[in-house]
């Protein structure tokens, strides 16, 4: 190897050298593979006891849950289970089929049915989902047919209420007759189906996730990118400091994290509502006249400011914990080389660090995507991000399956991101602390 | 100095001193003058304040007071990287995350060197290290001995004409850091540039150097080529320091021009070479060599004072035996004699007298 006057280049040379070709063989002729698997047996079936519990408790508690909603999100039976005659009429004749009287059979008897047993409202709200508006449709005509409807059950039912001749309606009624449906999938990209089953937008009133999915991508984004600039500096000090100042800073850096999440916003509240701290210096210092006091909450800044406030621990520590590592003497070696203390950083420091800023942006942005207490709170309207829609899909309309469909798209988009990084930068480059 | 020496003061510490905390000198009053083409070590236990001379020399650190001057031009206010100063680093500081070939091409770069010319420079810094099939590796690739030549290729590949070496081969093992020494010392004869060198470790700094500055506290207490450094030392503590030394304290009993007559505290009698004493009565520590001691009478000179000695200890070092001996009171008096045909054994417990040329004891001022 290098040359004949190192020993080191000799050891170096045997270390790298090749395998022998024989299988080889414990000193009782056993293959060695197998002797070495037996022997770390033990110490493997230790290890695998003392990871149990934690196995257990992932898999009940995030693993089970996340399989359970993902199903949610194409699944959802209030239909089909209480509905069955329809269903099996729907089953038998393909799309485009006029109702004849048969279904309209079907229906009238699965209605009765449906309003004895009261799972009238959950048909109903299945139906809204797809035809906003036909809740109230269900369950006014479960109240007129509980005594049973006569034949011509056409007629019947529309005297009742006109709007069950809609081809919408029946369209709906197709779809929800199917437990699984992507339905809920299209809605999350603003798509829907026409009457034909046909994949078409929707209507531009009711397009708001596309956008709402850019603006949470975007202010994730943008938010990465106010931690980095905010927080790089407050690494490099913290790196560099004496180890009593750098224990002081981290304390403040570290302060925030211990306070509640809510405190730490409301904190953010009284600093910038209109008649808040800032609002009242500025207007004290004389940059601004009482009449043109700033919005900067209940808005999009707002949302900005007290996320990156938040999340910027997240980008202190593990850009600390590897600039730690980088020895000074890096610089000072580039300095002497003849570079100015801007190329030394920009060629030699900051290439460094990278792997610590690839995984403070990676932690800040996926849970700027996600967040949600803090949008609720100081975003207003503008500053809502999909975590706040798929809030409301939860506990407001109750639509658990688009709730489930829009956090699995946020959950792909995600995924796809730390795979984009992965082959940009390679995930065995992260460095957490 | 060797032959490659040119004009003295190529660099010039004028009266500088360094304080880190406004409270106390980390170096006091430096004065010092390196010739061009020189091979200088400067050499002290940690905390000496060689280091930071070194780094004021680099621009690592501003003098606190006093000049450095480098080929006549004040640099007090001279960034490092105007300084034009090769430097290699205690642990390489080789970039990670670059080649052998990128961290050889970076100082060309911010020099602004076109390509041909970077890979003409670049090859042939890594053919006089003889490291140029290893030009596509990573640092983390290399094993230390190898990094280290990289470094010093890379200190060498702008054509300094100064370089800095900050204990370059501290971190290797024994063997392989004898070896570099020769390297290096072989390259620096070959450049003709001039080195300033920093080392804790007294054999890497009389192998190497042209001449060594001895420091302790903040001062130069000795600048003298290795061999003057070894055989003549000027105070008790460059002969501690450098080598191994054996001291006896006592008082002056006679002076006359080169010779002096020193009583020990059992009352004994010794000859020794007086250096920087002054009268009769002084107190002296007198250090001599283990290897200048004699225990055969016909091997001394004539009328010489002998002491008695109390053999401890010998051990059995192939070339050498060291023996320690108990000698006017103290028991760690160390005696080296060579390993001859028909050498005399000695063995513990057995009572001898030992004696010294009087020029290889040299009564210095006690510390």
């Amino acid at each position: 190897m290098a040359t004949p006057l190192d020993p080191h280049a000799a050891i170096v040379a045997e270390a790298s050298g090749l395998p022998p070709a024989a299988p080889l063989t414990t000193a009782d002729g056993q293959p060695l593979a197998r002797a070495l698997n037996r022997s770390r047996r033990k110490a493997r079936r230790q290890a695998l006891l003392l990871v149990l519990p934690l196995l257990a408790f992932v898999v009940i508690t995030f693993i089970l849950p996340i399989g359970q909603m993902l199903h949610r999100s194409v699944y959802n039976p209030g239909f089909a289970d209480n509905m069955p005659r329809i269903s099996a009429w729907f089953a038998e004749n393909p799309r485009g089929t006029d109702p004849d009287e048969a279904a309209w059979a079907a229906l009238a008897a699965d209605l009765t049915e449906a309003a004895e047993a009261r799972t009238i409202g959950i048909v109903g709200t299945r139906m809204n989902y797809d035809v906003p508006g036909t809740r109230s449709l269900f369950t006014s005509t479960g109240r007129q047919v509980r005594g049973g409807l006569e034949p011509p059950y056409r007629e019947a039912l529309l005297e009742i209420d006109g709007k069950w001749a809609s081809p919408e309606l029946w369209a709906a009624m197709r779809t929800g007759a199917t437990a699984y449906t992507a339905n809920f999938y299209l809605a999350s990209m603003d798509l829907t189906r026409d009457n034909d089953g046909n994949i078409t937008e929707a209507p531009k009133e009711r397009q708001v996730y596309g956008m709402l999915f850019m603006r949470t991508f975007w202010l994730s984004a943008l938010i990465t990118g106010m931690t980095f600039l905010l927080g790089f500096p407050v690494a490099h000090l913290l790196a560099t400091l004496p180890t009593r100042k750098s224990n002081l800073l981290m304390i403040l850096v570290l302060l925030p994290f211990w306070t509640s999440l809510l405190v730490r916003t409301t904190a953010w509240i009284v600093l910038l509502q209109q008649q808040g701290v800032v609002n009242d210096i500025m207007v004290w210092l004389g940059i601004i006249g009482d009449g043109q006091r700033l919005q900067m909450i209940y808005n999009q800044t707002g949302t900005i400011i007290a996320m990156t406030h938040i999340l910027l621990p997240f980008m202190i520590l593990p850009l600390y914990s590897v600039m730690r590592t980088i020895n000074p003497s890096y610089v000072r070696a580039a300095r002497s080389l003849g570079a100015t203390s801007w190329t030394a950083f920009r060629r030699i420091y900051f290439p460094q660090t990278l792997p610590g800023l690839g995984a403070g942006a990676l932690l800040v942005f996926i849970l700027a995507v996600g967040y949600y207490i803090t949008p609720a709170l100081v975003g207003g309207s503008s500053g809502q991000l999909i975590s706040n829609m798929i809030a409301m899909h939860m506990t407001e309309t109750l639509n658990w399956s688009m709730a489930a469909a829009l956090a699995a798209l946020l959950l792909a988009g995600v995924l796809i991101l730390y795979w984009v990084y992965d082959r940009l930068v390679g995930i065995d480059n992260l460095k957490l602390g | 100095m060797t032959a490659s020496a040119g004009k003295d003061g190529f660099v010039l510490f004028d009266h500088v001193q360094k304080s880190y905390d406004g409270q106390t000198l980390v170096v006091k009053d430096l004065n010092l003058s390196i010739a061009q083409g020189e091979f200088l070590t400067m050499l002290g236990p940690s905390g000496s304040g060689k280091t930071t001379c070194l780094m004021m020399l680099a621009g690592f650190e501003t003098a606190t007071h006093g000049q450095i001057l480098l080929d006549g031009r004040n640099i007090n206010d001279v960034p490092p990287h105007k300084r034009g100063i090769g430097m290699v680093f205690q642990n390489y500081a080789l970039f990670p995350h670059m080649t052998v070939g990128e961290n050889l091409s970076f100082p060309l770069e911010v020099r602004g060197l076109g390509k041909a010319e970077r890979e003409a420079r670049i090859m042939r810094a890594l053919d006089m290290v003889q490291m140029a099939r290893f030009r596509d590796r990573r640092p983390a690739q290399l094993s230390g001995g190898q990094q280290q030549r990289i470094a010093l290729a890379r200190a060498l590949v702008f054509d300094p004409k100064l370089v800095l070496m900050d204990e370059p081969l501290g971190a290797l093992d024994k063997q392989l850091r004898e070896h570099m020494q020769y390297e290096i010392k072989a390259l620096h004869e070959r450049l003709g540039v001039t080195v300033v060198y920093v080392t804790h470790d007294q054999g890497e700094a009389l192998t190497m150097s042209d001449r060594i500055a001895v420091f302790n506290d903040g001062r130069i207490q000795q600048l003298a080529t290795p061999s003057q450094l070894y055989e003549q030392p000027e105070n008790s503590f460059v002969a501690g320091f450098i080598g191994e030394n054996n001291a006896l304290a006592g008082t002056i009993e006679r002076l006359d021009g080169q010779t002096a007559l020193v009583r020990l505290a059992n009352g004994e009698l010794i000859d020794a070479a007086p250096v920087n004493i002054r009268e009769v009565g002084q107190q002296t520590l007198v250090s001599i060599r283990p290897e200048r001691i004699e225990f055969k009478p016909e091997n001394m000179p004539p009328d010489v004072h002998t002491v008695e000695a109390e053999v401890i200890e010998v051990i059995y070092m192939g070339d050498i035996f060291r023996a320690r001996m108990k000698v006017a009171g103290s028991d760690d008096f160390v005696m080296k004699f060579r390993n001859t045909m028909g050498q005399t054994r000695l063995s513990p417990g057995q009572k001898i007298r030992v004696g010294w040329h009087p020029q290889d004891a040299r009564a210095l001022d006690p510390v």
